[in-house]
């Protein structure tokens, strides 16, 4: 069965629908994009498969004895707190040092260890935070706009990295990039989300864009690339909802571009 | 041995200091510090309800201060900002509290006993009573230790892993109130706070791991105790603000000398 599977999630906050309607489900080994502009209930999607938002209808399945690995959208860790990366990496689970060591080193940051967490850039605090999730073996990693406050390089050094470990562990990647224009080529399917699922597929790759590539420079191996889809389809009357995506989110691509 | 009042004023300080110092790091990294005020300013209402009714301080202090506690967890995020809320709640409790104090005619009560505490005064009973609440509260953060720790870092990560979050708050409220409510006759309704933050942010700058900041935080603690009651003794001062002194000096040490430290001098 699915790793994940979603069926007809209603998520709301008050009075607020965040999330409705909304079905998915997530396979071994794929990697899987939520993009969609802000306030379109992606972080929403992922807090109710993690169980920190109750659906007010419809299903979350997890296959039984799932593991997940979560990596947060970002994680304050308060002055006051002293917490070294080996400490960090033992939160949940008291796992050897050289276990500590083999994540931190599959997350692409060896050697960091005995560092205060405090100490860390930015891009080695996301890639503990990748380790740390790696340290079961998960089947399944969660990430939530893990590349936020990442320059680009930054942000495709990081997308490249997990790509490096889905090929190593084979892992399934589920993640969130608001960045519409900005989807791994990795990606094995891209779910457009704006309240509900507008669209999903495979991404299409447009290595022939010249603009995005003047704009991301060459340096990213390949891993920034635009994946191009069509906002002025029309919904069969299954789909059960009409609004203008032409106008709604065609300018947030107008931006991009 | 527990027949001298130092002795047994000694080790209801000390056992108040094990309690207060590892829950102190949580109060400190959670940002609830205000939080530990309310709730121990609710105390003193506790206290008057109890002397009408006739029934145990301790009981009655931990009670009111639980659902004092409660009540800010439960009102927190709605409609006014966390500052706001406790500052109503805390000073409204102390007030009420005083003015039901005074209702209490037939007693005879001393209020700074209650606000400043009276640990001289300290009893075989309040003796097994602190140490009894210390043990509880201690036993409760060592058992939840690794869950309160990820709730504490981020929400998520801990829904992730399993865990509750909201369960983990509420053994943190409880174990506040029985702090409260046992460290009421060692230091007084006004200065637990200062119980709770002062050895933790003192042992911040000596610890690189959470666990050894809450073992400094508790060995400061002690400390401050210790050496409060003697300067008490002997300098003939409040003693629960002799032990809060204390605190406060080694909290101003350690900061001079991490600073020096780190610039170089």
């Amino acid at each position: 069965m699915s790793l994940i599977s979603v069926e007809n999630l209603q998520v709301r906050y008050g009075a607020n629908t965040v999330l409705r309607n909304v079905s998915l489900a997530i396979e071994p080994g794929e990697i899987v994009t939520i993009v969609g502009p802000n306030g379109s209930g992606k972080t929403s999607l992922l807090r109710a498969i993690i169980g920190a938002a109750t659906p007010a209808a419809g299903q979350i399945a997890l296959r039984p004895g799932l593991k997940i690995g979560y990596v947060p959208q970002k994680l304050h860790i308060d002055p006051t707190l002293p917490i070294t990366v080996e400490r960090f990496m033992q939160l949940t689970d008291r796992v050897p040092r050289a276990t500590c060591q083999a994540a931190l080193e599959t997350a692409g940051v060896p050697g960091l260890l005995k560092r205060q967490m405090s100490q860390l850039s930015g891009g080695q605090f996301q890639r503990v935070l990748l380790a740390r999730a790696l340290i079961n073996h998960p089947d399944v990693l969660l990430l939530d706009e893990a590349t936020q406050g990442l320059d680009q390089p930054g942000s495709a050094a990081f997308y490249q990295q997990i790509e490096t470990v889905r090929r190593d562990t084979g892992c399934a990647v589920l993640m969130i990039s608001h960045e519409l224009h900005v989807v791994m080529s990795a990606s094995d399917r891209v779910i457009c989300l704006n309240g509900h699922v507008c669209c999903e597929g495979a991404p299409e790759v447009v290595a022939s864009a010249p603009e995005y590539r003047a704009l991301f420079g060459t340096g990213t191996g390949g891993a920034l690339a635009l994946y191009r889809h069509d906002h002025d389809h029309t919904h069969g009357d299954e789909c059960g909802h009409d609004h203008a995506h032409a106008d709604a989110h065609s300018k947030e691509h107008e931006a991009a571009e | 041995m527990l027949d001298d009042f130092m002795t047994r004023a000694t080790l209801a300080g000390v056992g108040v200091a094990f309690a207060a110092a590892p829950l102190g790091c949580f109060v400190v990294w959670r940002r609830m510090a205000y939080f530990g005020d309310a709730t121990a300013h609710a105390a003193i209402l506790g206290i008057a309800l109890s002397l009408a009714l006739q029934i145990s301080v301790f009981a009655g202090a931990m009670v009111v201060a639980l659902i004092m506690a409660l009540m800010v967890t439960h009102l927190a995020g709605r409609g006014y900002a966390m500052d706001t809320l406790l500052g109503v709640l805390a000073h409204s409790a102390l007030a009420f509290g005083l003015v039901a104090v005074s209702f209490l005619s037939g007693v005879r009560i001393d209020l700074m006993a209650y606000l400043f505490g009276d640990i001289l005064a300290v009893s075989r009973l309040d003796l097994m009573v602190i140490w009894g609440g210390a043990a509880l509260v201690v036993g409760l953060i060592l058992w939840r230790w690794s869950a309160l720790l990820t709730s504490t870092l981020n929400e998520e990560l801990a829904y992730a892993s399993g865990l509750n979050p909201k369960r983990e708050q509420l053994i943190l409220t409880i174990s506040l109130a029985i702090t409260v409510a046992v460290a009421i006759k060692v230091v007084g309704v006004l200065l637990i706070a200062a119980m709770l933050i002062i050895p933790a942010a003192a042992a911040r700058g000596l610890a690189r791991t959470p666990e050894a900041m809450a073992g400094i935080a508790a060995a400061i603690g002690a400390i401050s105790a210790v050496a409060g009651l003697q300067g008490a003794y002997v300098f003939d001062t409040p003693a629960g603000p002799s032990i809060v002194c204390v605190a406060a000096i080694l909290f101003a040490c350690l900061n001079l000398l991490g600073w020096r430290s780190r610039s170089g001098v």
